[in-house]
């Protein structure tokens, strides 16, 4: 018997979605931690009941909750996150150099290995590692420490390392993504690291390919094609055949290219959904129409999916950290939205249902897919 | 004549989500080695209740988190030195020490 356990993030609450494989009808658990921000949820690969939450808020701070049934109960773990050595600066939205500062945790990677490591990204943009279930933090300060660190500049919701990539076939290449200093790599567990931005083009910068500053929104890929990510920018959907060494733009026939959210198929490495926004300035699906967008071919090549989802006066948007694939046979597509639905497709994406309507708006989604 | 405390049974009141984060339903009292200052009794606080560690002043500076205040007897002590000593009320248990969140947001 396989279930599927869906951990959804929100601005109020974190909620816990279950069902079996038939992903028909839904048991919903929470609020857990109400009232909270809920940033992200995420289990371990290999103990699925050992869950990490990001629980935040802006009189209390941050915190770190952890689970080891599944998340019926919690504990809260460490939440002391202080850079290594003297902060510095880093740019402000005005060109200033502005102090490093710590405000909250946007995503959190538990290992592929052990259940007690987790990496976390943080705003300002840093990557924390924990090797003892989340009581003690220590910065991988390599990143942050890289020459361009003093340029790098927050996007408008803050300089967030919202995105992270651990290569199953290689553990010690990790990728990160940071609004809106780009995408970089490490080769050597997170010593070091490089951008890996060549090949985007972001026109409103000074220069429109420098090697940072752009605002990649999310990265993704295939377990069994690590160097093959995609990515969607502010603007445009990339893809790189070689780590990220070199870019390439396959957006094509979409509707706008601009988004939050990309995903790959559980099965299929070269197909990836996105769900386009209009535009920068208006942060909702164009004409009103809410699609998700599928590629078959890696790219160039998208289809719109629309079967149960709303195609008429919608204006919610779909953020970077809200969509999620299980591994069932027939792959489930899953995204939550800010107006509080979580939708879900069994069917890889052809027919969409609602889970829930009503919660408070989705920060994240992902899936658990329990055997 | 009273013999001079050494520790003292201090009531504390936190706010909603501070509570449910305590798991605690009310007050709670906590016991404080003298001198009973703003830092004595956070610290008596944070090591009953290890949850709250960075919930209500910073891990590393100490400093109040910005929509936290601090009450006690009427007055409002939220700029008082850390180690300025809290009334007598406080001390002796006869009055809370409130921890308030800031009425924001919408």
């Amino acid at each position: 018997m396989t279930d599927v356990r869906v951990l959804v993030g929100t601005r109020k609450g974190a909620f816990i979605l279950t069902s079996d494989g038939k992903r028909q009808n839904w048991r919903v658990d929470g609020p857990h931690f109400a009232g909270f921000e809920m940033y992200h949820l995420k289990g371990s690969p290999v103990d699925p009941n050992r869950l990490y939450a990001s629980q935040s808020s802006g009189w209390f701070g941050q915190l770190i909750q952890r689970s080891n049934d599944g998340g019926k109960s919690w504990d809260t773990v460490g939440n002391e996150f202080t850079y290594d050595g003297i902060a510095g600066t880093h740019t402000w939205y005005d060109g200033t150099p502005h102090p490093w500062e710590f405000k909250r945790v946007w995503h959190l990677e538990p290992s592929l290995t052990d259940p007690d490591t987790v990496y976390a990204g943080v705003e300002d943009a840093a990557l924390f590692k924990s090797t003892d279930g989340g009581t003690n933090w220590l910065e991988l300060s390599g990143l942050r420490k890289h020459n361009t660190g003093p340029s790098w500049q927050p996007g408008a919701g803050g300089m967030c390392l919202h995105t992270i990539l651990l290569d199953p076939s290689n553990p010690l290449r990790i990728y990160v993504a940071i609004s809106a200093a780009g995408a970089f790599r490490t080769d050597d567990g997170g010593v070091t690291w490089k951008p890996i931005n060549k090949g985007l083009v972001s026109d409103f910068m000074p220069d429109p390919n420098g090697e940072t500053g752009h605002c990649v929104h999310r990265i993704a890929f295939h377990p069994s094609k690590p160097d093959v990510l995609f990515m969607q920018k502010h603007w445009d959907v990339m893809r790189t055949d070689n780590a990220g060494d070199l870019w390439t733009e396959v957006s094509d026939n979409l509707p706008s290219d601009f988004g939050f959210p990309i995903d790959v198929h559980a099965h299929e490495p070269e197909t990836i959904y996105v769900v386009p926004i209009k535009s920068d300035s208006e942060h909702f699906p164009p004409d009103g129409k809410l699609r998700v967008y599928r590629s078959r071919t890696g790219g160039n090549e998208w289809e719109a999916l629309t079967n149960g989802l709303p195609q008429q006066d919608c204006y919610v948007n779909v953020l970077r950290d809200a969509m999620a694939v299980d591994s069932l046979d027939s792959c489930g597509v899953y995204f939550g939205t800010t107006g509080g639905q979580v939708y879900v497709s069994a069917d890889n994406g052809d027919k969409w249902a609602p889970i829930v309507r009503d919660l408070p708006a989705v920060l994240s989604v992902e899936v658990q897919t329990l055997q | 004549m009273s013999s001079p405390r050494s520790h003292c049974a201090v009531r504390v009141a936190l706010p909603y989500h501070l509570r449910n984060l305590a798991r605690v339903d009310s007050e709670v009292e906590i016991d404080v080695a003298e001198p009973v200052t703003q830092r004595t009794l956070l610290n008596a606080l944070e090591t009953k209740f290890p949850m709250l560690r960075g919930t209500i002043r910073d891990h590393v500076t100490h400093k109040r988190r910005p929509f936290l205040r601090f009450f006690a007897c009427g007055m409002d002590l939220s700029l008082e030195p850390p180690d300025s000593l809290l009334p007598e009320e406080v001390a002796a248990g006869a009055e809370p020490y409130l921890v308030v969140g800031a009425i924001a947001g919408g």
